[in-house]
């Protein structure tokens, strides 16, 4: 059975300033990323801030920024490519199949407009309704969100809530028109702790209600075993790992996603020193021809900086890309020769 | 807001006593009127003209306070300036205000359809621009837009008189008529050529305004609703960018009154441009000092009228959170 | 002591040349600088050239000398100093009007004295009409040039000084900067002119004034914003002492905005003094004159353009380079350009 979006092979660049611009020149900062989402599943991308996780979101609904652009492979919806679509048939998936909401909610709505007639204006772009039956579904939409108060906020302004309010507006916006798919890029990021919580528990409930599937760009561990069902890891404009939720927490095998789990303050005892991944991310000028993690994988030995890892399929629907991993894992089995520290 | 408002009021307040000052300093200390006088009656006149001159225009007081409390220039020229009370002509002793009066009405004329016309052509064409944004045709559109802008005013009048008046005689080169049926002829050629002078810069501005907005967050957002490129100009983009459009054209609303000096002088309009260029080519100073005093107190009403504007258009500034 | 003139004027241009050579040797060193520099060149060749061209004669328009003028030459004192594109065009008078390459005169048909030698005509005097657009260069550059080298400087002591130090001189200048910036510009260049009397410190005078204005703002504004920023509080933390975060951390950072108002106010200027010159208060020999002067020529018959013409292609080439060039001086060094790299 094929699932609900299928991402191969994708890859979307950004002009360097030394060349002109030749298709496949400039820098891949999505990188041969390939994943899959089924129905009503959680899968959560996570990524340091410059690993590509956003670019990605953002090459499904072909939203790149200029000057960036998706040079190749495919975004298949239900069976069709995406990619191939005119503009306007894009534009029909965006907000009724696939819809999608930001990390900042300030400056992501319209501050002269109020937040109902911005969600009503999502509902009537795609449905033809009536502008107050747009306004009761829009009502309805914020006591489901749990907005207080609904009818006041519908005609209020953005800079007259709050942060929390203003994502639950934005969730009730992507949410209007029932998307199969929700894109939700660190969607509690700017927000407070306390409504951070809120915010995940909303999104996990209409989850359920409404068996959407949900595409969770995140770099926070914590959000990822909240609420996540499997998890890919990426790492400079590739995906480095891909397993489900408790597998990858218990038992990661890229260095990275062990370097990653290793370092989260809670597993460590008071006192300790907190173990790093040495090194900084490398700019995408400085990307070794190999593997990009072997400037600081303490696993690293001669193929990593020259050959790109192939695709490795362990058991249990694990993917990963590694070397290491490689030459110590039997791919029948999933018996491997590391010892999480 | 009201508060907000309030406070500016008194800040404005506040300027123009300082610009008050400031004209005394230049028409009174730094111009001596001795000169004024001469300048009025001749280098020949005797030196009891001179100061019966003096005294009939009021110069021959003491300038600062502390010279005489009672009686000085300097409280004088307050309070004449904010009452109104202009004096007469240096130049030829005719009452200022009627001057005044006299050329409000054609410099109107010529500066508010010329304003309103700017702005319908502006605006579209600047929206084009910024709408087919990196392609050939915002390209070509800046380069007009700094070829236009790069013309002296100068050369568009002397090139648009030579051109439509001479050469194609469509319109006359100049003059004025009040009856309303003749007037347009008369009107056309000067708003013609403010158009051409103005459209360069203008375009330029809403166009940096228009791109400005066209990459704000929430265009991404409609975007993901799917909206198309389109609406997301005419409804998202064009809402947000009236709040600074909005602030250059009320900030532009006094000029109306002050007349443009050099469309009003070549085109032979009876306006307060015009009177300020004779003000200046009869060294006029009392009319001269009359006109920078109003356009200041315009400028200065222009800016609290921006003010307040911003509380219409911007809701984050009407409901203050 | 008595300095002459035109000595004076050969000294401060000589100083703006060395002045020019540390600016070219410092973005040499810097690299920043210097891959600003390349880019730009890379993508306006044609308008620097243009605005060098504009610069080079200008500048060879700016040193005079007395002597070497010879015996037969009668339109200019033998003691006069002139510069280089003075002797370029010496004994070339004639009586009055001829047109571009003419051999004869325009009203009367009389034949020149030097045929067929006048590129661009002569004018109602009988000067060749090169020669006074060549001269015109030297005027504008004079104009836009040094009123922003003293304009700009102006600004920038009051605006940083406002915005870093705040307090009663921050209400001073804001004030101050309030009544400047609220009577019409044009109005207040013309009373400043008049009242301090026509001529060309004056004109540049009143010029700097009415323009200082804009960049005061502007400047204050950035300082208050670079004030807050976290390096400087670490400054300060360290003991490094005021002036000293004025000069390492603030000014550096306001480089970009000083480069771009330059070149910007440049083009105002000179357009404005083109105004002045029309209302009759403007600087001798600039273009601006030439075209006012020249005004009623175009309803003559037959006309006579190439006055006009001349001047106001001078003027537009001039302005249309600048223009240019600021523009992508904007976009090259716009600091999200300068910082990010792709």
């Amino acid at each position: 059975m094929s699932a609900l979006l299928e991402v191969r092979d994708l890859r979307t660049t950004f002009p360097s300033s030394k060349r002109s611009a030749g298709p496949d020149d400039g820098l891949p900062v999505v990188d041969r990323v390939s994943f899959d989402l089924s129905s009503g599943e959680v899968l959560a991308l996570v990524g340091e801030s410059g690993s590509g996780k956003s670019m990605t979101a953002l090459s499904i609904l072909r939203l790149v920024p200029k000057p960036g652009r998706v040079v190749a492979g495919e975004v298949r919806l239900g069976g069709e490519n995406l990619l191939d679509y005119p503009v306007t048939e894009m534009r029909r998936v965006r907000g009724t199949r696939i819809s999608m909401i930001f990390q900042e909610p300030m400056t992501s709505l319209n501050p002269v407009v109020t937040a109902g007639a911005q969600v009503i204006e999502a509902i009537q772009l795609h449905d033809s309704i009536g502008y107050a039956d747009a306004r009761a579904r829009t009502r309805e939409l914020f006591v489901e969100v749990g907005i207080p108060d609904p009818d006041a906020r519908l005609d209020a302004y953005p800079h007259q809530l709050s942060g929390g309010l203003k994502q639950r507006v934005m969730i009730a916006m992507a949410l209007s028109t029932r998307p199969e798919i929700l894109i939700a890029d660190e969607p509690t990021t700017a927000l407070d702790v306390t409504i951070q919580a809120q915010i995940l528990a909303l999104l996990r409930d209409l989850q359920r209600t409404r068996n959407t599937a949900i595409l969770l760009i995140t770099h926070d561990l914590g959000i990822v075993n909240e609420l996540a069902d499997r998890v890919a890891v990426m790492y400079a404009g590739r995906i480095v790992e891909v397993a489900e939720r408790t597998q990858l927490l218990s038992n990661p095998l890229h260095p990275y996603t062990q370097g990653l789990l290793r370092s989260i303050p809670a597993r460590s005892a008071a006192g300790d020193r907190l173990p790093e991944i040495p090194g900084t991310v490398p700019p995408p000028s400085q990307w070794p021809s190999g593997c990009r993690f072997s400037t600081r994988c303490p696993a690293r030995f001669e193929p990593c900086a020259d050959v790109m890892p192939e695709e490795l399929r362990p058991a249990g629907g694990r993917r990963v890309w590694c070397h290491d991993v490689a030459r110590n894992t039997n791919p029948q089995t999933d018996e491997h020769g590391e010892e999480e520290a | 807001m009201a508060a907000y408002v309030l406070r500016r009021l008194v800040y404005g307040v506040g300027v123009v006593m300082g610009v008050l000052f400031l004209l005394f300093v230049l028409f009174f200390t730094v111009t001596e009127p001795e000169d004024i006088a001469r300048k009025a009656l001749g280098d020949k006149a005797p030196p009891e003209a001179i100061e019966q001159w003096k005294v009939n225009h009021g110069y021959d007081r003491p300038l600062w306070p502390w010279q005489d409390w009672d009686d000085n220039l300097l409280f004088e020229h307050y309070r004449k300036m904010l009452t109104f009370d202009f004096g007469l002509s240096d130049a030829d002793d005719s009452p200022i205000i009627d001057r005044i009066a006299e050329g409000m009405g054609p410099s109107l004329s010529l500066t508010v359809p010329l304003l309103v016309l700017g702005l319908m052509a502006a605006i579209p064409l600047s929206l084009l621009v910024a709408f087919f944004r990196e392609t050939y045709i915002d390209r070509m559109g800046v380069l007009v837009c700094v070829f236009a802008m790069s013309v002296s005013t100068l050369l568009y009048i002397i090139g648009a008189q030579f051109l439509i008046g001479k050469l194609l005689r469509w319109y006359p080169i100049s003059g004025f008529d009040v009856d309303p049926m003749l007037l347009p002829r008369f009107l056309a050629l000067p708003i013609i050529v403010g158009l051409l002078s103005g459209i360069g810069s203008d375009v330029r501005f809403y166009r940096t305004v228009f791109l400005e907005e066209s990459s704000r967050d929430f265009v991404r957002t409609a975007r993901s609703k799917g909206a198309s490129e389109v609406r997301i100009m005419a409804r998202h983009v064009l809402r947000n960018a009236l709040i600074p459009i909005l602030t250059h054209v009320v900030l532009a609303i006094p000029f109306l009154f002050t007349g443009s000096i050099l469309l009003e002088a070549f085109f032979g309009i009876p306006g307060l441009g015009s009177i300020t260029v004779d003000a200046i080519q009869s060294n006029d100073f009392s009319t001269l000092r009359t006109m920078v005093y109003i356009g200041s107190l315009l400028f200065i009403l222009g800016q609290v009228l921006t003010d307040l504007s911003y509380g219409l258009v911007d809701p984050r500034v009407r409901f203050d959170s | 002591m008595n300095v002459e003139p035109y000595i004076a004027s050969n000294v401060v241009t000589l100083v703006l040349l060395v002045g020019v050579g540390f600016l070219v040797a410092f973005v040499r060193r810097n690299r920043l600088w210097r891959e600003a520099a390349r880019t730009l060149w890379s993508r306006r060749k044609v308008a620097i050239l243009t605005v060098g061209l504009y610069l080079a004669i200008g500048v060879l328009d700016s040193f005079a000398w007395k002597g070497g003028v010879p015996e037969d030459v009668v339109d200019v004192l033998p003691n006069a100093p002139l510069t280089l594109v003075d002797r370029l065009f010496l004994g070339t008078r004639e009586a009055s009007y001829s047109a571009p390459l003419a051999e004869i005169e325009f009203y009367g048909g009389q034949p020149l004295r030097h045929p067929g030698t006048h590129l661009l005509g002569t004018d109602i005097l009988g000067r060749d009409v090169l020669y006074l657009s060549l001269k015109g260069a030297r005027v504008a550059l004079l104009i836009g040039g040094l009123t922003s080298l003293i304009a700009i400087p102006l600004a920038l002591l009051f605006g940083v000084g406002a915005g870093y130090f705040g307090g009663r001189f921050d209400d001073f200048v804001f004030f101050l900067i309030s009544t400047l910036a609220s009577m019409p510009g044009l109005l207040l260049l013309i009373t400043l002119i008049m009242v301090m009397g026509r001529g060309t410190l004056s004109v540049c005078v009143a010029l700097g004034v009415t323009s200082w204005v804009g960049f005061c703002r502007l400047s204050r504004a950035e300082t208050l914003k670079l004030r807050e920023l976290e390096y400087v509080s670490a400054a300060r933390a360290l003991g490094v002492s005021e002036p000293a975060i004025v000069l390492r951390h603030i000014l550096p950072n306001l480089a970009h905005l000083i480069v771009i108002t330059f070149v910007l106010m440049f083009s105002g200027l000179v357009l404005s003094e083109a105004v002045l010159s029309w209302l009759g208060i403007g600087v001798d020999g600039s273009w601006g004159q030439m075209i006012d002067g020249a005004r009623d020529e175009l309803s003559r018959e037959p006309i006579i353009w190439w006055n006009i013409g001349a001047a106001g292609t001078a003027l537009f080439g001039l302005i249309l380079a600048v223009n240019t060039v600021g523009d992508a001086i904007r976009d090259v060094l716009d600091p999200r350009t300068l910082r990010d790299s792709p």
